[in-house]
């Protein structure tokens, strides 16, 4: 009683602040002009088996089959994983290890379809008469089954996120895209909105949260009004679920569409370094996610294609693209008007956040929220940078609260059991400590680096202990081979002295006394497994035949 | 003049059958200091050391045998963590036998089509990693495989059925490279 007054004034508020963050240009206006364009099917699709966090998916189609749009052709393969389907119809060439996107050159297992343009539906997909009738555990089923993950960057298997084990207060449709360049969750705003609320209310069905806050920063009033405009709509056709919806506008700042710290800026609450959101009763959903929910339920569409922004200097019409999963990078590019291929630097994601791949030739997955393609080649020069001096202004910067140069000092010198006692596990890589350092240090490369470093000595520890394990395992059993083999010497000597005793005994006293026979010497095997019983019917002599 | 010798002869006396008392109830199983270095070492069991595995060249190096740099696995990484165990200064590691090892994860891999089904890499791996039968073809988990070579000819009678592999980078194993360090030299002005 007393905590909840306390909570409710003014000097106890949670601030619904973020911080740190830094401001940038935004460079939007580049891609969000015009509308979203569909882009025509590639002969060639890859399909890279993994394009989530977790498990990657099983194949289960065979190369010569034909397969037909949103068909599953890799199944899932544990709890935290994601189907793929066919993006279109077409028949598959090949499954092997080819390029994913990547900061280097790495091969992962694909399945490669060879489309015949068709771009034939699987006669299974069909529309559902009454999304918002089916009831929760139908509903997150068939976000499971539609390989919905989050498509803000994360790419976590979204039906993971809608099964809390507590109550959820406020569930987040996150339309905060802060990131500069970036623009294809505004279009999707602006020209989809009605598909998002409905997403977002068929959420509410499985999760059930006391109130839905739909979060837009205030540098997209289109998006802002569109959601606005919709929710009226839906108010005024007698939807009275969407009661609990609320539009709401952030201020714009670099990184307030990170998870956590968009639940800052809503609720004022902060989630615990290591927990997840809905320890804390909320659950947070990108735009483009609940569209695709909405998509999954409402046609029973898996999810095969997204919006990506192709954007920057080099493009010749930048601007927004419904691209197939599996295309090639190189296929868009063309169609995009950039055309000196070999000049260019594509950045896959955003200029803050996102990883320059190594070959073009890769495939548009599931988190490829932005191709970003710039002319000369700088940016993969090292900046020239000088020395720390301690100034603190990545402390001030980091969203995240560390400390971004204790953190540097401890890369640098690669002390990583400091660098975990200083949470560099909590750095979500957003590059604010990078953009106010005076020194132009590369301090995101040196987070990634050590983060790489620590995860790898994770593993090897791991297989450390496997192998100890195994070898241990293994001397014991050669430990108690041997023992056996000496017993059983140990015992076919004893018969023997005693055969030998025996035999001196038929001399002396002339009667016939047997000894151990050849055959049973021959086969120690089989001594060594008889009974108790058995072996103790050594001790009487047996009939032998010489 | 007696007494204080009488006081202090009896307390050494029970503390000598306290303490009598306490090592035996309080003894400990093992040295525990193996325990510790063998938690070090990469457990590779490849023998490089010139012991017959992690586990008696951690035992070597308790009892003061063996120098701690002679794991080309562990690395320097490994000198420097045993080091810090043993309070001792790290050293370079082992030239000859740095020289022979490779900086780069290898595991081993039988070629299926010169098999004869020998089973004697079979004994000779120190994990188990190695499946198989006499006269049927074997394999290598590779997943348990630590690529210590020790399958590899003489103990393999064919040539070239087992080879060393580069271990495949995937994206959960790459590792982001050290930033290099760029600094202009500091320019003193006034």
């Amino acid at each position: 009683m007393f905590k909840k007054r306390l909570s409710k004034s003014p000097l106890f508020a949670r601030k619904k602040k973020l911080y740190g963050g830094v401001n940038l240009p935004g460079f939007k206006s580049l891609s969000n002009t015009t509308r979203i364009e569909t882009l025509p099917i590639s002969p060639q699709l890859v399909m890279p088996l993994k394009q989530h966090i977790g498990e990657p998916a099983k194949p289960v189609v065979e190369v010569g089959e034909r397969v037909l749009k949103g068909q599953v052709i890799a199944e899932t393969s544990g709890y935290i994983s994601a189907p793929v389907h066919a993006s279109s119809s077409g028949i598959v060439a090949a499954i092997e290890a080819r390029p994913i996107p990547h900061a280097a050159t790495i091969k992962e297992p694909c399945i490669v379809i060879h489309t015949d343009g068709k771009d034939e539906w699987h006669p299974a997909i069909q529309p559902v008469p009454k999304p918002l009738k089916l009831p929760a555990a139908e509903i997150r089923q068939r976000i499971s089954d539609a390989g919905v993950v989050g498509l803000g960057g994360a790419v976590f298997p979204s039906a993971v996120k809608l099964k809390p084990t507590r109550e959820i207060e406020t569930l987040i449709i996150n339309g905060v895209e802060c990131e500069p360049y970036i623009t294809c969750d505004d279009v999707l705003m602006r020209y989809e909105a009605d598909a998002i609320i409905q997403g977002a209310l068929l959420l509410a069905r499985i999760i059930k949260p006391h109130e839905i806050v739909v979060a837009i920063e205030d540098n997209k009033p289109e998006a802002y009004q569109s959601l606005v405009n919709a929710v009226e709509r839906f108010e005024q056709a007698g939807v009275t679920a969407v009661s609990i919806i609320n539009v709401t506008q952030v201020p714009t700042i670099f990184p307030a569409g990170g998870e956590k710290q968009l639940i800052k800026v809503i609720t004022g609450k902060e989630v615990p370094s290591g927990s997840l959101p809905y320890e804390v009763g909320i659950v947070c959903l990108n735009v483009g996610t609940t569209a695709a929910i909405h998509d999954a339920i409402y046609y029973g569409r898996p999810l095969v294609s997204r919006i990506m922004t192709v954007t920057g200097d080099a493009v010749g019409s930048p601007g927004n693209y419904r691209v197939l999963l599996g295309t090639p990078i190189d296929f868009v590019l063309s169609q995009a008007g950039v055309t000196a291929h070999d000049d260019v630097a594509v950045i896959m994601g955003g200029p803050m956040m996102g990883v320059a791949v190594a070959d073009q030739s890769v495939p548009v997955v599931k988190a490829a929220n932005c191709l970003l393609i710039k002319s000369d080649r700088q940016i993969r020069q090292p900046v020239a940078s000088m020395p720390c001096i301690r100034c603190g202004q990545c402390a001030s910067a980091c969203p995240m609260k560390l400390v971004p140069q204790q953190l540097y000092w401890h890369a640098r010198s690669k002390s990583f059991d400091k660098l975990v006692t200083y949470h560099i596990d909590d750095c979500i890589e957003c590059g604010c400590c990078q953009v106010v350092c005076p020194a132009k240090l590369p301090l995101v490369h040196y987070f990634r680096f050590a983060k790489s470093e620590l995860k790898a000595r994770e593993q090897e520890r791991k297989k450390a202990d496997i192998s100890r394990l195994r070898s241990e395992t293994r001397l014991l059993r050669l430990e108690k081979i041997k023992q056996e083999q000496e017993e059983r010497k140990a015992r076919r000597k004893a018969n023997r002295k005693r055969a030998a005793s025996r035999g001196d005994g038929v001399v002396s006293s002339a009667t016939a006394k047997p000894e151990v026979s050849a055959t049973q010497q021959q086969s120690p095997d089989l001594e060594s497994v008889e009974s108790p019983a058995a072996s103790e019917s050594d001790d009487q002599p047996r009939t032998m035949v010489r | 003049m007696l007494t204080p010798i009488l006081i202090f002869t009896l307390a050494a006396l029970l503390f000598g059958v306290l303490l009598a008392l306490a090592a035996i109830k309080f003894r400990v199983e093992g040295n525990p200091v193996v325990d510790k270095i063998d938690a070090i070492l990469p457990q590779t069991q490849c023998g490089q050391c010139g012991y017959p595995g992690c586990k008696p060249y951690a035992r070597a190096i308790a009892s003061g045998e063996a120098d701690i740099n002679q794991c080309p696995p562990g690395g320097e990484q490994g000198v420097i963590a045993l080091a810090d165990l043993l309070g001792c200064e790290p050293k370079p590691l082992n030239a000859e036998l740095a020289a022979e090892s490779s900086d780069v994860p290898m595991v081993a891999l039988i070629n299926e089509e010169t098999c004869i089904g020998c089973t004697k890499c079979i004994q000779a791996c120190p994990v188990d990693a190695i499946v198989g039968a006499a006269k049927q073809k074997h394999t290598v988990l590779e997943e348990y495989c630590t690529g210590c070579k020790l399958c590899l000819p003489p103990v393999c009678p064919v040539e070239d059925c087992i080879v060393m592999e580069e271990v495949q980078a995937t994206a959960a194993l790459w590792k982001w490279s050290e930033p290099e360090q760029v600094s202009e030299p500091m320019r003193r002005t006034g």
